[in-house]
């Protein structure tokens, strides 16, 4: 008897699967589509030969070379790319100092203040910090008189470091401290410890955070609009100004080029991100 | 301190050295990161509360005389001609409309975003990331093109709109465009895999053989779901939550470029008293009430959703 039951019982077990549950498949499917749906049909009319983003005629790579002899978007693209960079190069180089020191060590005083500090920019809306910005930026422009690029990338520079520090924080707290002890006990001084063992090893991190930080200086929008003086146009602003007068394939074409150059550090950061070892 | 150094005196004075140096260290690598976020993120927020109880200058900028109508300005009308206050629901409005888009639009994530972390948390450990990486990527690509792209989709001449009317449902375009449906639906867009992420962390170290037994008791796929699965991603819930609320909040470019002029949500409002209003103490006080929204929103996260691994007790 006993015997039947606990057969009969382990038949049904074993027809139920555990992690299924009813219409979450159909659900992820749906999620996968709306988040990629409009950016296929934006892709897809940049190679429209006509003028319209919504009636399909003929494959035409047209609006590309419009958008490349463009040169307004020749401009902006040059200023988002030197903006992105001086801020990727500080911000980085910032954050894995900071990195160092809050990481893999006992806490002390004033380390989860300096980790919040960091992370502030994170916590505000980027609303207020673009006002708080340039209400602080009017300030001293005021006083010194003096203007141009580098109050951009300064702004830039303040917000890429927290997403430049989270990759490296994450590799540092991955990484064994023995080695580097080894090292310390063979009489290596301290910079050398740093130099040919925790910054190769570091390396993957850093490189991830950097990827990091140029995106989000390249895409930035709300602080580049109140931040940005004449002249100083970013890429993403270009944009945002032409969908204001109105659409045009010419739009859709930047537009997925830029798409493209994330897509393609997205995937570098992940693989980066994926040896841990 | 003595003239005869002991042997206890010794290493404990290298010791001190040794922190000294270490705390020196620390002091040099840490100064340049928290100065330029102290400097161009934390100073100017002091900087625009002191702005919001000044007037405004003439062509921008403020004048420096202590006001307080620019919190006045948030409820009461002054009359052009009497200057009587009179209340006005003009600015709640828009205080509302956003709390209420961004509510909403956590939760429609939640709906769509529960599902898909759990589907893609209980997929065999390869596929996963490839899973994660679907979702991860839109992500990171610009914000204001993925927003264009849901313009183009949701325009009266757009896909929606020209596909209902080839089968047949509706004989004019229907305006999606310009209302709040529209922004909610770029918000849910542009904010989803920030609910999926969370949960996903919190999903994938589920202990199945949880669920496991309350089959053996007789649970249904619903209970399970509702008892055992829910309860113990709600680390992770929560974290999706705040993450979607707030940015939801102080969204621009979406309200932007998918509500136009009809529905404005906070943070056009701030953008267009620092345009064309040249409002900055008022702007800064909107700016303000932002503020005490996303920490109002933090500390409710806090207090009763950052508990980690809470059993489930009903």
């Amino acid at each position: 008897m006993v015997d039947i039951a606990t057969t009969a019982r382990r038949k049904i077990i074993k027809g139920i699967d555990l992690k299924y549950q009813p219409g979450f498949s159909q659900i992820t499917w749906f999620c996968i589509v709306v988040l990629y749906a409009p950016i296929a049909v934006l892709v897809l009319f940049s190679f429209n030969e006509n003028r319209s983003v919504t009636v399909w005629t003929q494959f035409s790579l047209d609006w590309y070379v419009k958008a490349w002899e463009n040169e307004g978007i020749q401009h902006a693209a040059l200023v988002s790319l030197e903006v992105a960079f001086v801020a990727m190069v500080i911000s980085t180089i910032l954050a894995t100092m900071a990195a160092l020191v809050t990481t893999r060590t006992p806490p002390y005083r004033g380390m989860n203040i300096a980790v919040a500090v960091i992370n502030q920019p994170l916590m505000v809306p980027e609303v207020v910090t673009a006002v708080a910005t340039l209400i602080f930026f009017a300030i001293i422009k005021q006083a010194t008189g003096i203007s141009g690029i580098g109050y951009l990338i300064a702004a830039h520079t303040a917000f890429c470091i927290p997403f430049a520090y989270m990759p490296i924080r994450a590799r540092l707290e991955d990484m064994d401290l023995s080695l580097e002890q080894a090292a310390a006990d063979l009489y290596a001084p301290p910079f050398k410890v740093f130099r040919r063992v925790t910054l190769p090893l570091l390396m993957p991190g850093i490189l991830a955070g950097a990827m990091l930080a140029f995106i989000v200086s390249l895409d930035d929008v709300i602080i580049t609009l109140f931040v940005a003086g004449p002249g100083e146009t970013t890429l993403p602003l270009y944009i945002l100004g032409q969908i204001r007068r109105g659409v045009t394939p010419e739009i859709n074409a930047v537009s997925t080029v830029f798409l493209g150059i994330s897509v393609i550090l997205v995937t570098f950061i992940f693989l980066f991100g994926k040896d841990k070892k | 301190m003595s003239d005869q150094p002991s042997a206890n005196i010794q290493p404990s004075s290298s010791v001190v050295a040794e922190e000294k140096r270490l705390r020196n260290t620390r002091l040099g690598l840490l100064a340049p990161g928290i100065l330029t976020i102290f400097c161009i993120g934390i100073m100017p927020l002091s900087i625009v509360l002191v702005y919001s109880f000044l007037e405004p200058g003439d062509f921008g900028g403020v004048s420096w005389v202590l006001s307080f109508d620019a919190y006045v300005q948030l409820l009461f009308e002054e009359d052009i001609f009497d200057e009587t206050l009179s209340f006005t629901t003009d600015y709640l409005q828009i205080f509302l409309r956003s709390v209420g888009l961004g509510l909403f639009t956590t939760i429609a994530c939640l709906l769509v975003g529960f599902p898909t972390a759990y589907f893609i948390a209980t997929q065999p450990p390869a596929r996963r990331n490839a899973w994660l990486f679907l979702i991860t990527i839109p992500f990171w690509t610009n914000l204001l093109i993925r927003t264009y792209a849901m313009l183009l989709i949701l325009r009266d001449q757009g896909i929606i709109n020209l596909a209902l009317i080839e089968i047949g449902l509706i004989d004019r375009a229907i305006p999606i465009l310009y209302t709040d449906f529209a922004v909610c639906l770029g918000l849910v867009y542009a904010y989803l895999p920030f609910m999926v992420l969370p949960i996903y962390a919190s999903l994938e170290k589920l202990d199945f053989r949880l669920v496991e037994a309350s089959y053996d008791l007789y649970a249904t796929r619903f209970k399970v779901l509702k008892r055992i699965i829910i309860p113990l991603a709600k680390p992770g819930i929560a974290a999706g939550c705040i993450l979607v609320l707030i940015p939801s909040l102080g969204a621009f470019i979406t309200p932007a470029l998918l509500g136009g002029g009809k529905s404005l949500m906070i943070g056009n409002l701030i953008e267009l008293q620092f345009g064309q209003a040249r409002n900055w103490p008022f702007g800064s006080a909107i700016a303000l009430v932002l503020m005490v929204l996303v920490m109002l929103s933090l500390m409710t996260y806090l207090r009763y959703g950052a508990r980690k691994g809470a059993p489930a007790h009903g």
